[in-house]
């Protein structure tokens, strides 16, 4: 048997496949020669990323789309991956929206659907993962959050509470779990060149997701619990968390 | 408003990689081939653009919108049999050679940089080191598939809309979007190349070296400095791919990053002259003959990026030439003085024979004869003049200029070097156009 502390995942199921954050991080592992089974909401997308992916070496991919807003059907889409898989080592999940803060701030229904996407329907998806899991003494849950989850801002609060959210829950999770040999991962990306940033004032802070994905993959590899991408922003948000909320609260972040 | 002088231009967003001239425009970075049309049609001009290698303005629109490609850059199969490889268009070659060096795999025509995307690859119908035994990079391109702003899209190949893929091969990006491409890789079996370097003194010494030669790769770097007894020296540089069975491990990633933007002044004719002779008698020998990593022999500037920083935020000039095997002797002597006695030339110079392997792109650059390339500094009235009068002698002597490298060509050069420019211009997409497009057909003027 490989050495548990260092390999990759064989069987992976990923949600949200098509970001460009994940297809990223998948590409590392087809070299690797794993399997997938991917979900997406745009079947051409998917088709696109699993050509990519088995030729770069993936054993077999399954594309699966839906939309992971609909909480109702995902007991029966995990089941399905499972089997399909014939049991699963790792879940990424990797699905999210930026949302659009101003809107947000003047209308409830568009804060909603932010939540929704970003965190309930995560939350959805981590509670049958985690019985899964927690059932076969194994795997790992890996969840792209974000650095915009460690403080609330002005300019990003909303897509912020999504990602804080799923960071108290995911520590929640990982608690319960972790002593039955589960791993949960969260990652915590700064700013990434991907479409969803494509608005964004692009600044040398902005990393390229492939690189992003060698940081994460180790992460994977190496069971982490919460992990920054790049790491320098581990380092930015100590200093954003700790400077006085008196100070924060007259700054334009 | 104030003299344009004193106003301080913003940097584009997007440079070519002469970084002149500067042009602002939109960015639309592209990430699915169904990205392009746009969902919402600009209201201006559109081009794309790949990782901007090309030197002038072929890849530029001033108040245009540039489609930036690189976002796809999807692998969608490969034959490991026949090292067929379907890919998207912004895929780099960089990217090609990380995959198939370790399957054993090689690309078929290698520009002096990884760093260019498989479309701007086409787009520009690039050429190698081996140019005069595989020809250009159009003739291992097996089919593509074009997307034109109406939304249409269509197959191109040998067989499949032939007139379209000869336009779009060499076609500087205005045919329409190249969204995914076939292109046939070559077996290698170690990822060194078998290398012979051999000193020249004049271009006679170079045409006999370039005779005499039968390797697969050939180039020289020629010294564009020196004058007198040390005119037109050079080495002469073969290489072979090793049939050796050796390592096929992926390339490390250049590390180095030219940091700064130096001053005008550090380029001069002391320092030029100084890199020139100390790059001659780097190699103490007459010949050196070893294997080297295809990393050193092909992409030597690659291991430090950004390099062009080296000619300061005013850039570089680049001039890329070829003439015909009859004037070829003659021509060069003439070119190679006028650069001389400038004292303008650089240090990156290099110099090959282009052999008779026709293109297959319309617009296409290589023919047979002596091609030249090399940079200058930017120094507006002396720099510019020069390159003028490199333009005149190619004409004169019945040759012609790149694109690719060009900012400076006249309409009436461009029409004279490619007089089937018209019938090309039947292929152009009606929403597409280039700075260098809008200059040579006279829509724009030179700038100075």
């Amino acid at each position: 048997m490989a050495d548990p502390v260092a390999s990759a995942p064989k069987r992976v199921l990923a949600l949200g496949a098509t970001s460009a954050i994940a297809e990223a991080t998948l590409r590392l592992l087809a070299e690797q020669h794993a399997t997938f089974f991917l979900v997406g909401r745009n079947a051409q997308k998917l088709a696109a990323v699993r050509d990519d992916l088995l030729t770069r070496g993936a054993t077999a991919v399954t594309n699966f789309v839906a939309d992971l807003d609909d909480t109702a059907a995902h007991p029966a889409m995990l089941s399905h991956a499972a089997t399909a898989l014939g049991g699963i080592d790792l879940a990424f999940l990797a699905h999210g929206v930026l949302g659009d803060q101003p809107a947000a701030e003047k209308n409830y229904a568009v804060a909603e659907a932010i939540l929704h996407t970003n965190f309930l329907s995560a939350v959805s998806l981590v509670t049958w993962l985690a019985n899964y899991f927690e059932a076969e003494h194994r795997g790992a849950i890996a969840v792209i959050s974000s650095v915009a989850g460690d403080r609330g801002r002005k300019s990003n609060y909303v897509y912020g509470a999504s990602k804080g959210g799923l960071n108290i829950f995911l520590d929640g999770v990982r608690n319960r779990i972790d002593r039955a040999g589960v791993n949960v991962l969260t990652i915590k990306p700064g700013f990434v060149a991907t479409p969803m940033t494509v608005r964004l004032p692009q600044g040398p802070l902005f990393a390229q997701p492939a690189r992003v994905a060698r940081y994460i993959l180790r992460a994977i590899e190496k069971r982490k619990d919460v992990v920054y991408v790049p790491p320098f922003w581990g380092l930015i948000m100590l200093i954003v968390r700790s400077i006085p909320r008196r100070i924060f609260k007259k700054m334009n972040m | 408003m104030g003299n344009p002088g004193s106003k301080t231009e913003p940097t584009p967003q997007f440079e070519s990689w002469g970084r002149y001239p500067k042009f602002q425009s939109d960015l639309v970075p592209l990430h699915w081939t169904a990205d392009f049309p746009l969902p919402h049609a600009p209201s201006t001009k559109q081009l794309p653009v790949g990782l901007g290698r090309s030197y002038g303005d072929v890849c530029l629109l001033e108040n245009g919108t540039l489609l930036q490609t690189a976002g796809m850059d999807r692998l969608l199969h490969f034959d490991s049999a026949t090292g067929m490889l379907r890919c998207e268009a912004g895929v780099t070659l960089q990217q090609i050679l990380d995959f198939a060096v370790p399957r054993g795999y090689f690309l078929p025509v290698t520009p002096g940089t990884k760093y260019v995307t498989v479309g701007g690859a086409i787009a520009n119908d690039i050429h190698g080191k081996n140019h005069h035994v595989a020809g250009t990079f159009g003739r291992h391109v097996l089919r593509f598939e074009v997307v034109r702003s109406d939304g249409n899209r269509f197959v191109c190949s040998p067989v499949e809309n032939p007139e379209w893929f000869a336009a779009t091969i060499g076609g500087m990006g205005l045919t329409g979007l190249i969204t995914w491409a076939e292109i046939h890789l070559r077996p290698i079996v170690s990822r060194k190349i078998e290398y012979r370097g051999e000193k020249f003194h004049g271009i006679d010494e170079f045409f006999a070296l370039s005779q005499a030669a039968t390797s697969e790769y050939t180039v020289a770097w020629i010294d564009c400095v020196s004058t007198g007894r040390n005119f037109a020296r050079g080495i002469f540089m073969q290489g072979d791919h090793s049939e050796t069975p050796g390592p096929l491990t992926r390339s490390k990633e250049a590390k180095l990053t030219f940091p700064i933007n130096l001053p005008e002044i550090a380029l001069n004719r002391f320092s030029m002259a100084a890199f020139n002779s100390l790059y001659f008698h780097k190699q103490l020998g007459k010949q050196k003959v070893g294997p080297v990593d295809y990393e050193q022999f092909f992409y030597p500037l690659d291991a430090v990026l950004h390099w062009n920083r080296i000619y300061g935020k005013q850039g570089l000039l680049q001039f890329q030439n070829v003439l015909p095997d009859e004037n070829g002797r003659e021509g060069m002597i003439e070119i190679l003085k006028a650069i001389t006695k400038s004292g303008l030339a650089s240090f990156l110079a290099v110099i090959k024979f282009f052999g008779d392997v026709p293109s297959v792109g319309m617009m296409s650059f290589p023919k047979p004869g002596p091609m030249l390339a090399l940079d200058f500094p930017i120094r507006r009235d002396v720099s510019f003049a020069l390159v003028d009068r490199l333009a005149s002698i190619t004409l004169e002597h019945g040759g012609r200029m790149y694109s690719a490298k060009d900012a400076r060509m006249t309409p009436q050069q461009f029409q004279a070097f490619y007089p089937q420019w018209q019938e090309f211009a039947r292929y152009i997409d009606p929403g597409f156009d280039s700075g260098f497009w809008q200059r040579v057909t006279g829509r724009r003027p030179l700038l100075g």
